[in-house]
């Protein structure tokens, strides 16, 4: 199997934050707006360096998605920060009519998302936000995978002309992706090639679908695993192709199996090529506080978890 | 500059064209469309700097973002006799494959038209992000924006009113239909709000009052002294004190048609009260 090596771990935000610095540098159009989170979104950087360019809108998520429309018309780039829950569900409808149907060139980024954030607990975890976001027409839904992707993530979207979402972390977790990568929106990674299962991860569960496609691998069974850092538009291409080859395939990600990842790769196969599928994701339920260890543990989020539907996923062929 | 007379003119057509659109599709809101035809064609003929065409920037121009989407008619008249669109467009108001969407919408590429609006309370923020934009851009522009007084229930627009006086967003002049109605009865039957002008005062802004919202004079003469008070270090809001329904007797001081469209008998009623000037679509 291939083998990829932890650099370093590091959170996903600030693979955020050092993209957007980057951008700050690079493109005279991008702006960023918080929503009193600077530091938990790691927009440091970009403030101290583009300080008329950078809007502190204080405790007020649906001011400051409505702002960000208003400054697109003007060619600004809004970047918007807060945690996935207040990028979301709490102003869905200042999302849906001023940015998602007004077809404004918005990226709403978005930490803190899944079960990771820990200990806060359920009231800032969020693991519905990719089902609401990828219902909105015209959205992209991005959730990569570690810092560097991240990072590569942030600075691509720039250049998309629409509204985007980034979806990313707090934790610090693997760091395994190249620091040079070019982001392709839309285009799946493929990660390791195998015959009899495929792994379908996004997000924090791909360093781990990694690890449960190491510890297949000592019981002879050879697990493909792609990487979907965009859940829409989805690659169905690389997927499809994939289950041709193994004909099953495990779905992993940070958020409920309604409306996540999984659905949307279901979907594509049932329309497309009928094939077995099992789902790793948390099962129609709020978090909770924890470690975000115990919590992954405890929600069925981990190598371990990947590794038992590929089992199973395996016996239905 | 056209003269009030011409004006005049332009806003008894707009009535008109409000009625026929309504009526035609048997929906949509007259009553807030009616009151709010001074303001329009004041605002599109006079009242701001307008480029020739439509881009969905505007820089180099002023800029009006319209939040309480419901009263469209008025705003679909104002645009296509501005030149932004075929005037027989009007003919297309709520109907299948129209860019002429029930709520206003950027969706179909309507020129004249840079956000979508009905869901209420969004239009301020809307309006203080392209002011933003503006001073950024070093364009000395002003941006317009008018909203309902029921509509001022959306907290959101508190959230806008608190950032935009803090931050001296005050190249922004927001006005407010105060017309004392919305759907379910007058808005102190509905949700009683208080001063509305000591509550925006409260929050930083400088606010002066159109006593005659349905006077075109008045409107002209209270918008340029709204654009004295802008670049003042204060966001400026205008109060239009208008009439529901105004120029149609019986849709005046009511709000039985926030969203109602006129019978035929009904139409013939308002249309011989507003004689045709410009020439119907």
């Amino acid at each position: 199997m291939k083998k990829y090596t932890d650099t370093g771990k590091n959170d996903t935000r600030s693979g955020f934050g050092a993209g957007l610095a980057e951008l700050g540098r690079t493109n005279p159009n991008v702006v960023a707006l918080c929503a009193d989170l600077i530091g938990s979104l790691k927009m440091q950087e970009f403030i101290a360096e583009n300080p008329e360019r950078f809007f502190q809108i204080g405790i007020a998520e649906a001011n400051m998605m409505g702002i960000a429309a208003g400054l697109t018309i003007g060619g600004k780039i809004p970047f918007t920060g807060t945690f996935a829950n207040f990028s979301t569900g709490r102003v869905y409808d200042q999302i849906r009519q001023s940015i998602a149907y007004s077809d404004k060139n918005v990226k709403i980024c978005a930490s803190h998302a899944g079960l990771t954030l820990g200990e806060d607990g359920a009231t800032h975890q969020i693991l519905e936000d990719i089902g609401l976001m990828k219902m909105l027409p015209g959205m992209t839904v991005i959730n990569p995978c570690d810092y560097n992707q991240t990072k590569a993530a942030t600075i691509a979207i720039a250049d998309h002309d629409g509204p985007v979402y980034l979806r990313f972390g707090r934790p610090k977790v693997a760091n395994f992706t190249a620091a040079d990568q070019t982001f392709e929106i839309g285009k799946a990674i493929m990660l390791n090639e195998g015959t009899d299962v495929t792994i379908v991860a996004t997000g924090h569960l791909v360093w781990e679908a990694l690890i449960a496609a190491e510890n297949l691998e000592n019981q002879g069974i050879s697990a493909e695993v792609i990487n979907i850092h965009t859940i829409k538009p989805l690659d169905e291409t690389a997927i499809l192709n994939s289950v041709k080859k193994t004909g099953c395939i495990v779905t992993a990600e940070e958020h409920n199996f309604l409306g996540g990842l999984g659905e949307s790769v279901a979907r594509t196969l049932a329309i497309q090529h009928p094939t077995p599928q099992e789902f790793v994701a948390t099962q129609d339920t709020f978090g909770e506080s924890g470690t975000p260890a115990q919590l992954m543990e405890k929600y069925g989020l981990n190598n371990k978890a990947i590794e038992k539907a590929v089992l199973k996923v395996i016996k239905r062929k | 500059m056209p003269t009030l007379q011409e004006l005049q003119d332009v806003t008894v057509q707009t009535r008109r064209d409000i009625l026929r659109m309504v009526h035609k599709v048997n929906s949509g809101h007259p009553g807030g469309s009616l009151g709010c035809a001074e303001f329009f064609v004041a605002l599109y003929h006079e009242v701001m700097a307008l480029k020739e065409g439509f881009d969905m920037d505007g820089d180099g121009e002023d800029l009006f973002f319209l939040s309480n989407g419901h009263i469209s008619p008025v705003f679909y008249s104002v645009l296509a006799r501005r030149g932004y669109f075929p005037i027989e467009e009007l003919n297309t108001f709520r109907l299948i494959n129209s860019r002429l969407q029930g709520h206003p919408t950027t969706h179909e590429g309507l020129p004249g038209v840079r956000i979508a609006s009905g869901s209420l309370g969004q239009g301020m923020s809307v309006a203080i992000g392209a002011a933003l934009a503006k001073k950024l851009n070093k364009d000395e522009h002003l941006i317009y924006s008018l909203h309902g007084d029921g509509e001022l229930q959306e907290g959101q627009n508190w959230e806008a009113i608190m950032y935009a006086a803090g931050n001296k967003v005050d190249n922004l002049i927001a006005t407010i239909d105060l017309n004392g109605q919305q759907i379910d009865g007058s808005t102190d039957a509905v949700l009683p709000m208080g001063d509305v002008k000591k509550k925006f005062e409260a929050f930083g802004w400088d606010v002066l009052d159109i006593k005659e919202g349905n006077s075109i004079e008045a409107i002209l003469k209270g918008m340029q002294e709204a654009k004295n008070r802008t670049g003042k270090g204060k966001p400026v809001c205008i109060l239009l004190h208008t009439i529901m329904g105004h120029g149609v007797d019986f849709m005046m001081h009511t709000h039985a048609w926030h969203g109602k469209a006129p019978n035929d008998e009904q139409l013939a009623v308002g249309l011989e009260q507003n004689p045709e000037t410009l020439g119907d679509y």
